[in-house]
């Protein structure tokens, strides 16, 4: 579904992405992991074109999409959930997921903001609340339903759990459980390797820009040295 | 009673007009983060096109009621057309560059308005009918109110409504204030941000065009109003906050009665009063009445690359040749070209002081001319009231300038960005009305005359080696400022207040010392200007003086040390110029400062440096 291959970015004279090349297929949740400052975030800022890649490719069913706005990026089927999760504070969460509109998909049933409070009980009981008046947790969760709203097939999901309580991390890793039971694809960057290794089907393994591991989820979480060598601070 | 009545009434429909330029300005401030100077063109606009509407085309044909009313809103979205189309073709362009460079830009379109202006309608100004259905007045508890004023008056709540439903009950709306947050994300959410910046600049220059239309009935059309209204506009919108609407409602009531009643209380300082009121609230709620300081930490101001030590060896050999080239050719040239040249000199030392302030000090300065005219004063005033010569004169300027920047600055350098280059026009502006309105002291639009050098310096020649000799000490003065620790510190805190605070320098100090001292080469500058005239009038603190300065500045560059050389020279000379072949030189001018804002993001100097490829 998704295919980046060889991706190199900047951040005006920094390198950060020394080609990076990963796949996401259909349905399946992958978890990018790694230490701060390896590129998670920078890789799924490049995939949205808000860092505009300086070579490799990014396909998403078929079409290139590497150079392209962050609009048409978006158009074409990628959601996008920033780590900083950048809720529009003076906007109430009814106007927050109206932003994120976006017509449906044909063969995908559309979001609702319905549908989105019954997946995030909490949200529907402060439909008037202005963003900026919401704790971090809710602001997770408006975040993603605001992304949902754009109906996307493939869902970036920029550290999720960072900053949050435990019973929120619970919740939200229940949330994404549920997007994957509804056929979601879904680009993870975690550091927390508990709420990773509870939704994520695959592991990858970022460096200095570049993937130094890939495998399964499970394998990871049984290999001990692996883990140390390049995920223990 | 009567005239309080009536003058609370003008005050309110005068507050109407405003709120309806002001936002315009604040919404398109908003969403592109463009300080647009061509609004008040647009407000201009509107008036004239609404006079040729009513006056002829078809809808003259269609009888008093269509042809009034249908030419005012024809009129307006017009002007809204106008200003989609200069997003496209050129704002689009320059969202990405520094704020300076977009208000140059904007500034540039200004000029190109006046010249087209002129050459469709002339410069005669131009009556327009009244209003049919609202002419005359009616009575109101024994008094008579015209009814035009009435309608005006209820322009402004309307419009404050119907703007108020566009931005929560629409999508477009909702889009507008989520932009105005987060432009990124909303890209980032599908949204073809394109659409969004070009529906932006629609509407508020349609809502400009709309105020200029309605002032129809109300005063003549004039090439002046322009300036006038982006003045005022400029001060509703800080005054009441930046983006926000219901603070530029309130400001532009404030602002409106503040005129109206001015007139009645204080006829003497009504121009002061306004800017006086900008100043005190700005220094008692920097962000404006209802506006809010900007969220999160303020925006990383791109580093500016260190200055070279040391000029290239090309270049060195260049400017040597170049002053070697001034000091040995006057004597064989005539007594224009001597004016010009001296002229140059206090522009280059005018310049290069404001670049002092904005390049390694970080501060934007609307209104530099407050300084060169504080200095032409000080020496004008000495003469005119205790006959000084002018040795005396020239050693006072730079004092007198000083003092007004120790004074002003005392203000000015407290905020930042915007607000802070706003607050140096109030300044400016106060300046400017207190030279123009104290006619017994200033002499006021009649200005102080008979300022001629003393005896041996009354040639031509001798008082462009003067010029030369004095502009070019204050400009090494300059330079070796920006180089000493002084200079070193003032760089720190423009890269980095925090930091710099941190490793003990006084922030706020040294923004305050580095704008007195600039201010007081200014004031050097302005002294040397008022003799090399024999004259001081109030323009030299108006604010076309001010951007002059800037245009200088940011023609040059504003991160290179030779910037305000060469931009002087280019920009004074190009006036020059340009005046001499063409009536039509405004046009030329802005044509050429938009190339060189789309092609030369770094200014002259900045191209020069790096071989010449933009």
């Amino acid at each position: 579904m998704l295919a980046v291959e060889g991706l190199h970015a900047h951040y005006g004279r920094a390198h950060i992405l020394h080609g990076v090349s990963l796949t996401v297929g259909r349905g399946e949740v992958v978890c990018l992991l790694g230490r701060n400052g390896a590129g998670k975030s920078t890789t799924m800022k490049a995939i949205m074109g808000l860092v505009p890649p300086s070579a490799g490719s990014v396909r998403f069913e078929g079409a290139s999409l590497a150079g392209r706005p962050p609009h048409a990026v978006a158009r074409a089927g990628i959601g996008y959930v920033p780590e900083e999760r950048r809720i529009f504070a003076d906007l109430t969460v009814l106007e927050n997921l109206e932003v994120g509109r976006r017509p449906a998909r044909p063969q995908l049933r559309p979001w609702t903001p319905e549908q989105l409070f019954a997946l995030f009980p909490s949200l529907g009981a402060m439909r008037h609340r202005t963003g900026g008046r919401m704790s971090g947790g809710e602001q997770q969760m408006l975040t993603i339903a605001r992304t949902l709203m754009g109906n996307p097939r493939l869902l970036l999901l920029d550290e999720p759990s960072e900053g949050l309580a435990p019973v929120v991390v619970e919740r939200m890793a229940a949330a994404i459980a549920e997007l994957k039971a509804e056929g979601l694809s879904i680009l993870l960057s975690e550091q927390n390797l508990t709420f990773a290794g509870a939704v994520a089907d695959r592991a990858c393994i970022l460096e200095v820009g570049q993937v130094r591991h890939e495998g399964p989820m499970d394998a990871l979480l049984a290999d001990a040295p692996l883990r140390a060598r390049y995920l223990s601070v | 009673m009567e005239d309080l009545a009536v003058q609370a009434l003008n005050g309110l429909a005068s507050a109407s007009s405003l709120f309806l330029v002001a936002s315009g300005l604040t919404v398109i401030f908003g969403v592109s983060r463009i300080v647009n100077f061509a609004h008040g063109s647009l407000f201009m606009l509107g008036a004239y096109l609404a006079w040729t509407l009513t006056g002829l085309g078809p809808l003259a044909g269609l009888g008093g009621l269509w042809s009034f009313w249908g030419a005012i809103l024809l009129a307006a979205l017009a002007v809204g057309a106008l200003g989609a189309l200069l997003e496209v073709t050129v704002l689009r362009r320059i969202y990405g560059a520094p704020e300076l460079f977009q208000l140059l830009a904007t500034f540039a379109l200004v000029l190109i308005v006046q010249d087209v202006a002129l050459f469709l309608w002339g410069p005669d100004d131009k009556f327009g009918p009244r209003a049919p259905l609202l002419r005359g007045a009616v009575e109101i508890l024994g008094l008579r109110f015209p009814r035009y004023e009435l309608f005006l008056i209820a322009v402004g709540p309307v419009v404050l409504g119907l703007l108020w439903l566009l931005f929560h009950r629409t999508r477009f709306g909702i889009l507008l204030r989520a932009a105005t947050q987060d432009r990124e994300m909303v890209a980032a959410l599908g949204v073809d941000q394109r659409l969004l910046f070009t529906g932006v600049f629609f509407l508020g220059a349609t809502l400009a065009g709309l105020g200029g239309a309605l002032q129809l009935p109300r005063e003549a059309v004039t090439l002046h109003m322009d300036m006038a209204v982006i003045v005022e506009a400029f001060v509703v919108v800080v005054v009441g906050g930046l983006g926000s609407l219901p603070g530029a409602f309130l400001a532009a009531l404030l602002i409106g009665e503040l005129h109206a009643f001015g007139i009645l209380v204080f006829p003497r300082i009504t121009l002061v009063l306004v800017f006086l009121v900008m100043a005190v609230v700005l220094v008692l709620r920097p962000y404006g009445l209802l506006g809010r300081a900007p969220s999160g930490a303020p925006p990383a101001s791109e580093v500016a690359a260190p200055l070279p030590a040391a000029m290239p060896p090309a270049l060195r050999r260049a400017a040597l040749a170049a002053l070697a080239l001034l000091v040995a050719l006057p004597p064989f040239l005539g007594d224009y070209p001597l004016i010009l040249l001296a002229d140059f000199a206090t522009f280059v030392l005018f310049a290069a002081s404001l670049h002092f302030i904005m390049g390694p000090g970080g501060l934007a300065s609307f209104g530099h001319a407050a300084y060169f005219g504080a200095g032409a004063y000080g020496a004008a005033l000495l003469f005119r009231h205790f006959a000084a010569p002018m040795e005396l004169g020239l050693l006072a300027a730079p004092f007198a300038a000083g003092l007004a920047g120790l004074l002003f600055g005392w203000f000015c350098v407290r905020l930042s960005g915007v607000y802070s280059a706003m607050l140096t026009l109030a300044f400016a502006q106060i300046a400017w009305s207190v030279a123009f309105q104290w006619i017994e002291v200033t002499g006021g639009d009649n200005g102080i005359l008979g300022l001629w050098p003393s005896e041996w310096a009354r040639g031509r020649l001798a008082f462009f080696y003067l010029s030369l000799a004095l502009c070019g000490a204050a400009v090494l003065l300059l330079r070796r400022a920006i180089h000493a620790p002084f200079g070193m510190a003032l760089r720190a805190q423009r890269d980095s207040g925090l930091r710099a605070e941190a490793i003990g320098i006084d922030a706020f100090r040294i923004r305050w010392l580095g704008f007195a001292f600039a201010a007081a080469m200014a004031g050097l500058a302005g002294a040397l200007f008022a003799y090399g005239k024999g004259s001081v009038f109030p323009s030299v603190l108006g604010i076309s003086r001010s951007v002059d300065a800037l245009l200088m500045v940011l023609l040059g560059g504003v991160q290179t040390l030779n910037g305000p050389i060469v931009g002087a020279i280019a920009y004074a000379g190009l006036q020059e110029q340009l005046a001499r072949v063409t009536d039509y030189w405004r046009l030329l001018l802005g044509l050429v400062i938009l190339a060189l804002v789309l092609f030369f993001p770094r200014g002259l100097a900045g191209a020069i440096r790096r071989g010449g490829s933009p």
